[in-house]
């Protein structure tokens, strides 16, 4: 990167850069998602449309993971839909993210999905933040569609992206993006009691819970946030 | 399986989604929330980085993704560049499954 490129630039280069990388690691599960789709029994446009229009991939391999195990429809809306509900919180916690415009808040926010959030909201400027969620989210948007696509129709070629070690991309990801805010007792306090929470339930509740009932961890580590004076104004 | 299933389905999701997104302005701006929203994205990764990490289904799977998150949290802390972790991370687990 040359030395006299403004620090602005660099770092805006940087999120998309950052985000088209997200994107890039998405497409191997879109593969698999288009692969597994067609082998439980779902028509290739079906596979493709799931990517599309549900668009949050946890609840996409649920779904057709209930129904592919012969699970009942009313099963499998369930547990996609509970997985889906992280995203409520993830839109809710970009309401300033996102666009103000009716139209294009409805279009924004079918890209709230976990990796959109985790490169935006670690942002600390709101055009940084901005930048990385539409970033992230088109880029996981074109690949994930695209091979989902790639996969419906190379059934068998790719039979386990773990074998990659690409189970731990999304973790590692994650951990990275949430280190630098790991700061201050209520952070602290949050992350230790949301990860003993969804540590302890991974066998007692069904998939998605865990996650969801993290937040309790959020509301207790708030109790140690000192607020003075007035609200502050949303950020 | 049936188009509407999978259409319903969708649809769901899409309304969660935006459910969130279409939250009343003054609900956001009340104190608690303001204290409790920053805290919820650290809550939901640490979450997801848990059940991601030791998690195989219902159960609890240790294996070789504790090899490639130790070397995460090596990289993270010694501040290697965001793509890097991942890489490496992916990297030390398809090595520790290659050797097993």
């Amino acid at each position: 990167m040359p030395d006299n490129a403004l620090p602005s630039a660099i770092s805006r280069r940087a999120i998309v850069r950052d985000g088209i990388g997200v994107g890039l690691a998405t497409a191997t599960y879109g593969l698999a998602f288009g692969a597994a789709a067609v082998t439980k029994g779902f028509s290739r446009p079906q596979a493709i449309a799931l990517s599309s229009l549900m668009f949050t991939g946890g609840s996409q391999f649920a779904f057709i993971t209930v129904i592919g195990a012969g699970g009942t429809l009313g099963a499998a809306l369930l547990v996609t839909w509970f997985l889906g509900a992280r995203n409520a919180l993830y839109a809710a916690r970009l309401a300033d993210v996102l666009p103000a415009g009716r139209f294009r808040r409805s279009v924004a926010a079918q890209l709230v999905i976990d990796e959109s959030m985790a490169m935006s909201v670690t942002r600390t400027e709101r055009a940084d933040a901005r930048l990385g969620f539409w970033a992230t989210g088109l880029s996981v948007f074109l690949f994930w569609n695209a091979s989902t696509i790639v996969g419906a129709f190379a059934v068998g070629l790719v039979d386990d992206p773990n074998r990659f070690g690409l189970d731990v991309a999304f973790p590692a990801a994650f951990l990275a993006l949430i280190w630098p805010q790991l700061r201050g007792r209520p952070a602290l306090v949050t992350a230790l009691v949301a990860a003993l929470i969804a540590g302890a339930l991974i066998p007692l509740a069904p998939a998605g819970v865990p996650i969801l009932a993290s937040v309790v961890g959020a509301i207790i580590g708030a109790r140690f946030t000192r607020l003075t004076g007035p609200p502050r104004a949303a950020r | 399986m049936s188009w509407s299933g999978v259409l319903i389905a969708s649809v769901g999701c899409y309304v969660l989604k935006s459910a969130g997104a279409f939250v009343p302005r003054r609900l956001i701006e009340r104190r608690s929330v303001q204290a409790i929203a920053p805290l919820v994205p650290i809550a939901l990764l640490i979450a997801l980085v848990v059940v991601n990490a030791i998690g195989t289904g219902r159960r609890y799977g240790l294996d070789a993704r504790l090899a490639g998150m130790t070397v995460a949290v090596v990289a993270i802390t010694r501040r290697v560049p965001f793509l890097l972790v991942v890489i490496l991370a992916s990297a030390t687990t398809a090595l520790v499954r290659q050797i097993a």
